[in-house]
């Protein structure tokens, strides 16, 4: 990544509920602000989305950071819950293990990672069971 | 057409009173899963939508959906409402449903 690199850092509060997605609606503010792209903003607005909200529901919260260069936006959204013992499963549109109450507040449709594959240029996802779950997004910030 | 007038061609209750009345009206998007709304939602759609919890306002701010509105005449809790009105989003209530709302929205905005 070459020139300046704007760098953000959030806390994903479980305990909130209000909080959730508050992460990924200020970094949207921040690239908005930058003039970056709608289209490169509403994929990174996603993407990161559904980290927060998985970090939020599955893992009982974590920590986001976020690197604005000129070429890429780089998010990495880290936990230390319950890790995913089956990747290629959980990648899987639709599969979902939230519970019911989850579901009933319009989470765990099972597109979240889906979603991020979708969004992200690249994604990289570090699981552990009962270690955590680290996930990493670029987004490449490409002119005009 | 703007949130303002649409509100008022359908008697709607403006749940967060003046908030966010002045946008414009793209297009109508129904759906209450979260994740299919942040994907497929276009900026200045009407969301139309049963959730009435606070996460509604994210998913609202991150795809710039013009309103919100409940169908049913849903109650929608305070947070909500206040967390919206920080956020400059519209939240509407209407006595129809889905349906209902679809078939007005389409004789006022067409397709
Ligand atoms: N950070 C995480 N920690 C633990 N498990 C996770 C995490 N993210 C995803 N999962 C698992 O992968 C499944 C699929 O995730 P996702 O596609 O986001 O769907 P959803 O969140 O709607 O369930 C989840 O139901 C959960 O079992
Ligand atoms: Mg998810």
């Amino acid at each position: 990544m070459s020139g300046k690199v704007i760098k953000l850092h959030f806390t994903i509060d479980a305990h909130d509920f209000s909080l959730a997605g508050e992460a990924s609606s200020s970094t949207k503010k921040m690239l908005n602000q930058l003039g970056i792209s709608p289209l490169i903003i509403k994929k990174a607005a996603i993407a990161m989305y559904e980290a927060e909200i998985n970090a939020f529901i599955h893992a009982n919260g974590g920590e986001a950071d976020v690197e604005i260069g000129v070429d890429r936006i780089v998010i990495t959204v880290r936990d230390e819950g319950p890790g995913i013992a089956d990747l290629d499963l959980a990648m899987q549109e639709g599969y979902s293990t939230a519970p019911d109450k989850v579901r009933e507040l319009g989470f765990g449709a099972g597109m979240g990672l889906p979603n991020m594959k979708r969004y992200s240029d690249r994604l990289e996802i570090k699981t552990e069971v009962g270690r955590g779950t680290t996930v990493t997004m670029t987004v490449y910030v490409r002119e005009g | 057409m703007k949130v303002k007038e649409f509100a008022e061609k359908l008697e709607l209750k403006r749940l967060t009173g003046e908030s966010g009345l002045d946008k414009e009206i793209t297009g109508v998007y129904a759906c209450d899963l979260l994740s299919w709304v942040m994907s497929h939602a276009v900026k200045g759609n009407i969301w139309i939508t049963v959730i009435t919890n606070i996460n509604i306002v994210a998913v609202a701010v991150l795809t710039e959906v013009s309103c919100i509105i409940v169908p049913e005449g849903l109650k929608v809790e305070n947070v909500t409402i206040k967390k919206a009105q920080q956020q400059g989003i519209a939240i509407l209530s209407s006595s129809m449903d889905t349906y209902g709302i679809c078939c007005r929205a389409y004789t006022l905005l067409g397709k």
